[in-house]
């Protein structure tokens, strides 16, 4: 099999079209990822037991199965029972649920990392509940968090690749539309390879930089 | 044949394909993460940039691209693989790249003066990993190799887009057969947090196992 570069260039730019829908994909996981994330960790400290333990078990059961059941789950059983999303939409749900079981340990950790006298002082001067989180602890929990947070980041953008299983044509998807159509797999298989290295060897960089920034203001 | 649940010893053969995976995977994986991490620490540099070119390619990009390169790619270029090899090969590989991080930093977190020690005794290398280096650090390095077997065990289900049957491509078989969705997906989800929770509470009875004798306060 020889490498051939007409071909490469005249399926690039399939592939790039895929690579955007790629990168959105990961940019909507990641938000879903971060405002779930953190609506899990507030939850995971409610004063209930009950939601306490119920919480732990959801986020341990996300956390247990693959990513790739959960996607067909939401792409299969949702429509039965009603529900009618697009396959962008469950992707970036699918993602985003899975991806928000780590981020709220993440939140956890930096939440627990707050000293205990800064919620005293926050009782002392007679905040209420949405105070003391949003101008006490946040300000001060988020910061240190942010590499552990980009680090999922740049894993869900390696995961997206299982978006193709519910027919998102993001990259992997155009791959095999390409190998499919032309039988060669050589070239488009590859060049997936080459786009994802592209593209996360810079953003692991990027997080080594963000590590060393954040580390030193602690 | 309608009724889903006459289905389940399909899913159950299904789940012995994952389970025999998952197992094969850990262990090249196991072997992975030891040779790409002492690799890493090794004083020769060309078997230090191996190991660097080795993690960072497999961390790089993700399992379903590799495991794709290896079914549809390797074949090409002379290298034939069944489908089970070539999954097992793409998971050990994969996760192996994570586990010798691991195992990195679980030595690099032994005291330097256990190291030393080991130089004042006119130890070997090999004498100093087995005796003193490893014992102390692989408590260390246990929880986290829990978490890649799970890592691992959830990157099975990615094989069964190379038609290995195991646990997510009999469901996919059960889901088309009978038209039911939620009884074959509900009843893997199930499955897979059953394996997980498996995984990790022998891990950490393992890890309890191993780190007796390292309890210093009894000692005291």
């Amino acid at each position: 099999m020889e490498w051939d570069w007409t071909f490469v260039i005249e399926i690039l730019p399939k592939l790039i079209d895929g690579v955007v829908i790629t990168i959105q994909a990961s940019i909507l996981g990641s938000l879903v990822a971060m405002i779930l994330g953190l609506a899990l960790a507030i939850l995971r400290r409610s004063q209930q037991r009950i939601i306490r333990s119920i919480v732990y078990w959801f986020l341990e059961f996300i956390r247990g199965t693959p990513l790739l059941v959960q996607l067909y789950f939401l792409f299969y059983v949702l429509p039965d029972v009603g529900i009618v999303l697009s396959p962008m939409a469950t992707g970036v749900i699918g993602l985003g649920l899975h991806y928000s079981a780590y981020t709220a340990e993440v939140y956890r950790a930096g939440i627990e990392n707050v000293p205990s006298g800064q919620w005293e002082a926050a009782k002392a001067c007679n905040f209420n509940v949405k105070q003391t989180w949003v101008e006490v602890i946040l300000p001060q929990a988020l910061p240190p968090m942010i590499p552990a947070l980009a680090n999922y980041f740049v894993a869900m953008f390696k995961e997206t690749p299982l978006l193709s299983a519910v027919t998102v044509l993001e990259l992997m998807n155009q791959a095999r539309g390409i190998a499919n159509y032309t039988y060669r797999y050589f070239e488009p298989m590859t060049m997936v390879g080459v786009f994802f290295l592209i593209i996360s060897i810079p953003a692991v960089l990027g997080l080594r930089r963000l590590e060393k920034k954040y580390s030193q203001t602690l | 044949m309608n009724d889903p649940s006459s289905y389940l010893g399909l899913i159950l053969q299904g789940a012995l394909v994952t389970v025999e995976l998952t197992f094969l995977g850990c262990f090249l994986a196991l072997c992975m993460a030891f040779l790409g991490g002492l690799a890493r620490l090794s004083s020769y540099l060309l078997l230090r940039t191996l190991a660097t070119i080795y993690i960072e390619f497999f961390r790089g990009t993700s399992i379903f691209v590799q495991l794709f390169w290896a079914y549809f790619v390797l074949p090409l270029i002379g290298f034939p693989l069944s489908p089970f090899f070539a999954g097992v090969v793409a998971l050990g590989l994969n996760v192996g790249a994570y586990g010798a991080e691991v195992v990195r930093g679980g030595i690099l977190s032994v005291p330097r003066e256990q190291h030393e020690a080991c130089v004042a005794l006119n130890f070997n290398t090999w004498q100093k990993l087995w005796h003193v280096i490893l014992p102390q650090a692989i408590p260390v390095m246990l929880p986290t190799f829990g978490n890649n077997a799970i890592e691992l065990l959830k990157g099975t289900a990615v094989v069964s887009l190379i038609s290995i049957a195991d646990m997510t491509f009999q469901a996919q078989v059960v889901r088309s057969q009978t038209g039911n969705t939620a009884f074959p997906f509900l009843t893997i989800l199930l499955l897979y947090f059953l394996i997980s929770l498996v995984i990790s509470r022998s891990v950490r009875a393992l890890e309890n196992r191993m780190s007796r004798g390292m309890d210093v306060s009894r000692v005291q």
